[in-house]
């Protein structure tokens, strides 16, 4: 139907946007006609992307505040990289190993999701934000004081210190406390990440646009009027978390896959806080904003490295305006009254 | 046993800092129903503009607290104004959560470039000597007594300007509902910027008192106690003066007890534990007022 | 006749104040039925407590010989209730087919995993799901609007689609609060011809509660009169009307 074809249409424009962007950047790296700045920056956009996209299914179609989803991610993270350096050695082709570590890092954030969904999901709004603020606080400050190593005898484990772990001295420290874990094989590349990107699409779209989906966006809408028709809000929240946070896993498991060192306090509140601004500053429910706003905002701290010093002040700035501009009731009547004379025309073709 | 009670002294004099950040979070959030996030920020403010006045100027402390109580308000009104206002009404309310983000990344990079990164050693404004107690087994220094000394005196003088006076009624009214408020005749717009006013004001005393007994100034002091600050106020029922009270005392109490008995790396994990406790035993928090929507 | 709502002795108190007293009722199948009485009598209390909103204090509800008394607002509505709200409720960012499509949510089912990977049986459960969403839509006159979103629609239409989605959920009971509020005398003869043919078409039950007297009087075979929370009269439409106990309650001393 015709309703079917537009959202058909929209969703192709998405994954060909992520598609043509990933071969204009492959032939610019194959040129040569990109700083190697840029290129530092590849996987950490696809990661942020995935954190965006997926941090949106929770915000923008479940309608919940999270400010936790960091914790999510840092999960993902550390149980891939600890999976990955224990079977380094086992399982020597880095590709299968990486594609475990990805599904495991989900796996394990899904299961912290459900674990965290069920009793936090009663909340509602800004209590719901600080309880999921507190539990990824709470994740970041225990992944700093585990200790875990290996030897021959086994896995050792401590939370105070290395050394209290009881570890022969030919044995390996895995998870260093604060320092974290040091040497995760970097298998991860700007492919892997893009794919990741598609298949995070693939899910979120898919879901939305489906039965599901639409159970969710009725909970957002009107809670009680979506229990009348017999919508199990419960599962529908806890489904929207869930995905969430796998999805936020995977997006872990490429981080600590991109990093020499992956330390537990890179994970605070301040990463949930910066997905929170993507998915915002694209669009509340707005996927392919989502992604967007996460390309643009990771690289124009980049694009403003000339400023220097003031590269982060002008970040903040143009945060503030663009939220204004986008948000405002009166910004919004403004663009409505001068703006929209040019680009109705437009509009009408492109619909 | 005397350790014990210094242990809890700290922690209430510390929370006694909570509790005046909180009290300042509460206000806004009952009247402009938003997480102003960059709040913690102005405290930092708070700190460098008494910093700058004592060691710049040389001024006395009582001066120097006066100046960044100016500053500060100033700053929350121009922000509310600038910031905050123009986004009244927006479709969603997270538009100005995002935006209060910006701010408060605004103020830490003013602050890396007017003052560097360096952490900055703050001289206390606090002379009264140190009491000792128990034939100097606890000792309770001036710090802590001015602290909890300032936060009682800031909670008394709130509640009876909110009962007793004029402004207060209408911040009460406007918190309740501001379109009916508005139909009273009461001036919304400035009701809620002089909330602004006081809240900041409150954070730079609090900025001078949390510097005065941490001794360290840096941009980014004021984050994790503004988030702290706001973990407070919900642990008391976010929107209520006494709650924010009782929460910030309590908050800083189990912080220093968990740091001195459990462990100091973890002392932050146990208390967004006991936040998540109370939240899913009270969803409101311990004196909020439990909304029920109508059908 | 046989019998599908049937009350005894429902009651409910928040706190101190008796909201909903020995309220009693019972309703024929195919039965169009009137819940009327003075502001704040207690009638939309009456549709909470029957759809599980909340929970009686005391007191049995049957449908169709199926006592749901104290179940969820979702068992129930499986069981066979659905209903429309006083203040609209309707699913504001979404189209006007998906409010009808989640209605059809616990009707039609495909697993979580085939709606993501787009399996054959998601397309065909969507396809039967849009057919009859639209066959619903037609109805009640909002096939040309399928596309819009449910807020842009105008007020009257907002309360069709209301009843649509709730018709979605295939219900043998249909509760209508305050149908008609807000819809000038045209709109509320068409309502009044549309809830007819609901009746007749779906072979439904319908209690609903007005305050429009025209429609009460139109449409309505029985009625119940509600008055500080208990049944000041009950019975067939016209002796209910002029029975002067209820004109003393709706027009005071």
């Amino acid at each position: 139907m015709k309703k079917m074809d537009k959202t058909f249409k929209s969703n192709c424009i998405t994954y060909g946007m992520v598609i043509a962007a990933y071969i204009i950047v492959q032939i610019m790296v194959g040129t040569g006609n990109i700083s190697s700045l840029m290129k530092g920056l590849l996987v950490p956009v696809c990661v942020y992307i995935v954190m965006a996209v997926s941090l949106n299914l929770v915000v923008g179609i479940s309608g919940e505040l999270s400010l936790g989803h960091a914790g999510f991610m840092c999960v993902g993270a550390f149980s891939s990289a600890f999976f990955s350096k224990c079977v380094q050695e086992a399982l020597p082709n880095s590709g299968f190993r990486f594609f475990l570590a990805i599904v495991l890092g989900a796996a394990v954030a899904a299961v912290f999701g459900l674990l965290i969904g069920i009793p936090v999901l009663r909340l509602k709004g800004d209590y719901l934000a600080i309880v999921t603020l507190a539990f990824g606080e709470i994740i970041k400050n225990v992944i700093n004081v585990f200790y875990i190593g290996k030897d021959s005898t086994g896995f050792h484990f401590s939370m105070k210190d290395q050394f209290s772990m009881g570890m022969e001295p030919t044995g390996t420290v895995i998870l260093n406390g604060p320092q974290g874990i040091t040497g995760t094989p970097k298998d991860a590349s700007f492919t892997v990440g893009v794919i990741l990107i598609l298949i995070t699409l693939f899910v979120v779209l898919n879901l939305i646009n489906s039965r599901d989906g639409r159970a969710i966006k009725s909970i957002r809408d009107n809670r009680i009027a979506a229990e009348s028709v017999g919508i199990n809000i419960t599962k529908y929240k806890l489904m929207a978390f869930t995905v969430s946070a796998a999805l936020a896993g995977a997006a872990g498991a490429l981080y600590a896959h991109n990093l020499a060192t992956l330390q537990g306090k890179k994970f605070d509140y301040n990463m949930s806080i910066m997905a929170l601004v993507f998915v915002v500053l694209g669009g509340i429910g707005n996927i392919r904003g989502s992604v967007i706003a996460a390309v643009v905002l990771t690289l124009l701290p980049e694009l403003l490295r000339g400023l220097s010093d003031y590269r982060m002040l002008i970040y903040a700035i143009v945060l503030i305006v663009m939220m204004l501009f986008n948000w405002a009731p009166k910004a919004l009547e403004w663009r409505e009254r001068y703006l929209s004379r040019f680009f109705r025309k437009q509009e009408k073709e492109g619909k | 046993m005397s350790s014990f009670v210094s242990y809890l002294i700290n922690g209430i004099s510390l929370g006694s800092v909570y509790a005046i950040i909180a009290l300042g979070y509460t206000m806004v959030y009952g009247i402009a129903k938003m997480l102003n996030f960059a709040h913690g920020d102005v405290i930092m403010v708070g700190g460098y503009a008494a910093l700058t006045m004592m060691t710049v100027s040389g001024a006395h402390p009582l001066v120097a607290i006066l100046v960044a109580v100016l500053v500060c308000t100033t700053l929350g009104i121009t922000i509310e104004r600038v910031a905050y206002r123009p986004l009244r009404g927006a479709a969603s309310p997270l538009a100005v959560l995002i935006t209060a983000i910006g701010v408060s990344y605004l103020l830490q990079n003013l602050a890396l470039l007017i003052f560097g990164a360096n952490t900055k050693s703050f001289q206390s404004v606090v002379t009264i000597p140190a009491v000792k107690l128990a034939d100097g087994a606890i000792n309770i220094t001036g710090e802590t007594i001015v602290t909890i000394v300032a936060c009682i005196v800031i909670m008394l003088g709130l509640t009876t300007f909110i009962k007793k006076t004029k402004a207060g009624q209408a911040m009460l009214a406007v918190s309740e509902d501001k379109g009916a408020a508005q139909l009273m005749g009461i001036n919304v717009n400035g009701t809620i910027a002089l909330t602004f006013a006081i809240g900041s004001a409150l954070a730079a005393i609090a900025g001078v008192l949390l510097c005065s007994a941490y001794p360290s100034l840096t941009p980014y002091t004021g984050a994790m106690p503004g988030i702290k600050a706001f973990v407070a106020a919900v642990f008391g029922g976010i929107g209520s003066i006494t709650g924010a009270m009782i929460g910030g005392i309590l908050l800083g109490v189990i912080e220093i007890l968990g740091k001195a008995y459990i462990s100091s790396q973890m002392a932050d994990a146990i208390v967004f534990a006991v936040l998540i406790i109370v939240l899913l035993v009270k969803p409101t928090g311990l004196l909020g007022k439990q909304i029920q929507e109508k059908v | 006749m046989a019998v599908m709502l049937d009350v005894k002795n429902l009651g409910i108190s928040f706190g101190g104040l008796r909201a909903v007293n020995e309220f009693d009722l019972t309703i024929e199948k195919g039965q169009l039925y009137g819940l009327i009485g003075p502001n704040g009598a207690g009638k939309t209390t009456v549709f909470n407590l029957l759809t599980g909103v909340y929970k009686p204090t005391e007191g049995i509800v049957k449908l169709d010989g199926e006592n749901i008394t104290g179940k969820s607002t979702i068992e129930i509505n499986k069981a066979g209730i659905a209903r429309t709200f006083q203040n609209i409720r309707l699913f504001k960012a979404m189209s006007v087919l998906d409010n009808v499509k989640v209605g059809l949510h616990n009707e039609h089912k495909y697993s979580t995993l085939s709606g993501i990977f787009r399996t054959p049986s998601y397309r065909r459960v969507e396809k039967e799901m849009n057919e009859k969403a639209m066959e619903l839509l037609k109805v009640f006159d909002l096939d040309g609007q399928a596309d819009y979103l449910a807020s842009n629609l105008p007020y009257g239409k907002q309360r069709k689609l209301e009843i649509a989605r709730a018709l979605a959920t295939d219900p043998k009971l249909l509760l209508l609060d305050e149908p008609a509020a807000g819809m000038n005398p045209n709109e509320t003869q068409e309502l009044m011809n549309t809830i007819h043919f609901v009746r007749d078409h779906f072979d439904m039950t319908v209690l609903l509660i007005e305050h429009d007297m025209k429609l009460v009087s139109g449409i309505c075979e029985k009625l119940t009169v509600l008055n500080f929370g208990e049944v000041l009269c009950q019975g067939d439409t016209a002796e209910v009307l002029s029975n002067p106990q209820v004109i003393t309650a709706y027009l005071g001393e």
